[in-house]
């Protein structure tokens, strides 16, 4: 079965989704992540959608959800490789992710977690 | 009526150079006449060759058909002249004038053909009228439709040149708005500006609004949507060039803009885009204060 795989580095969680997500897989992911937040007692969590070329209202919310819990669990998310049309699909479908910090790419986001984890 | 448009054909026939003297004569003492657009030897040109067109399709096809396949050279040749008419700068009336202004020397013949038989004259008047009106509603359709071909242009052209998105220092961007911001060009402006981000890798974008001649509820909406968009591809946006009238407005509309950094002027926006992004500025830059 499918997956999408979470790996740890360091304090960091890395969600990289390398495959179209359906909704089954975003799920599964929800699981998935919260569980290991919890086992790895994460610092921060920085989810890879650049390979991400269509979402839909559901595959949105999903993502804004996803970094919600993350955040309840604290841990600092960030979604990065947010494309194009992607943005402004989740703009026009009034998903702008409020409370979610973005990063254009991997290196960024990863930047963005160490800062907050050294204001610590 | 059997001889229908016989006494018209024989006309365009025999005395075509007559006609077209007493024509090219008329256009060139009426009042629509453009020296200043069109030289008479053009006039001349134009005037024969749709001359001769008509005699041809006259000849051999239906009078009352100018859709008919014999006339498509005719109908051809005067969308093209309309074409060339409506990039010239003539009006729609001095485009049709040009087609209808036949009537009078062709009727003159008519005159002197059928002398005292009215009824035979008032017949052949008639089919002339209807034929030459159609040909001038021809005209004037082309006219117009290659009028709507530069307007549409024109408006795609503009779309093009009024979001230049510039990349004023590294990592930081700028999106100088000019004109009307609706729905179709905020698309645009989205387009480029996102895409101009991912090829940069810039963190801050300044959407400088000096240029925008009105903010209603609508233009404020979409300048939000473009913000909104561009934080999804991790970078910060700064609004600037508000001026005190449209600060007034924004308020008195209810618009919320307290969750994006606004600026009075570009060169303050870019101040504290440069103090944001921590840029090192030049070292000559450096060592002149």
């Amino acid at each position: 079965m499918e997956k999408i795989p979470i790996l740890k580095m360091g304090r960091f969680l890395l969600v990289t989704v390398q495959v179209d997500m359906h909704d089954q897989l975003a799920m599964q992911l929800q699981d998935d992540l919260t569980d290991k937040i919890v086992a790895t007692r994460a610092r921060g969590v920085l989810i890879d959608i650049s390979s991400l070329e269509v979402v839909d209202s559901f595959i949105g919310r999903m993502i804004s959800n996803i970094a919600a819990m993350a955040k309840v669990l604290d841990a600092e998310t960030v979604v990065v490789g947010i494309q194009p049309a992607v943005a402004i699909t989740l703009v026009e479908l009034g998903l702008s992710l409020e409370g979610v910090r973005t990063a254009l790419n991997v290196d960024r986001g990863m930047a963005l977690l160490q800062e907050r984890l050294a204001q610590e | 009526m059997p001889n229908a448009g016989q006494t018209l054909r024989k006309i365009l026939s025999q005395n075509q150079q007559e006609l077209l003297a007493e024509w090219v004569q008329a256009q060139l003492s009426a009042a629509t006449l453009r020296s200043d657009l069109m030289k008479e030897n053009e006039l001349r040109e134009q005037s024969r060759e749709l001359l001769s067109l008509m005699q041809s399709a006259v000849e051999s096809g239906n009078l009352a058909q100018v859709d008919g396949q014999h006339w498509a050279p005719a109908l051809d040749f005067l969308s093209r002249v309309s074409r060339s008419r409506a990039m010239q700068g003539f009006s729609p009336l001095e485009t049709a004038t040009f087609v209808l202004s036949i009537k009078q020397p062709l009727f003159t013949r008519l005159r002197s053909e059928f002398k005292s038989d009215a009824q035979g004259l008032a017949d052949e008047v008639w089919l002339t009228t209807d034929l030459v009106d159609k040909l001038g509603l021809f005209t004037t359709e082309a006219f117009v439709k290659s009028r709507e071909e530069i307007i549409q242009r024109q408006q795609r052209e503009m779309m093009e040149l009024s979001t230049p998105v510039v990349k004023l220092w590294d990592n930081i961007l700028a999106l100088p708005l000019i004109g009307t911001l609706d729905s179709e060009r905020t698309q645009v402006v989205m387009e480029s500006l996102l895409q101009k981000i991912v090829e940069t890798g810039a963190a801050i974008a300044i959407i400088d609004i000096t240029g925008v001649p009105t903010v209603d509820t609508l233009v404020a909406q979409h300048l939000l949507k473009t913000v909104a968009a561009a934080r999804l591809m991790g970078a910060d946006c700064i609004i600037s060039g508000i001026r005190p009238q449209i600060a007034q407005t924004i308020v008195h509309l209810g618009v919320n803009l307290s969750e994006v950094t606004t600026k009075a002027s570009l060169a303050d926006a870019f101040s504290i885009a440069l103090k944001r992004t921590q840029a090192r500025l030049p070292q000559q830059l450096g060592s002149a204060t």
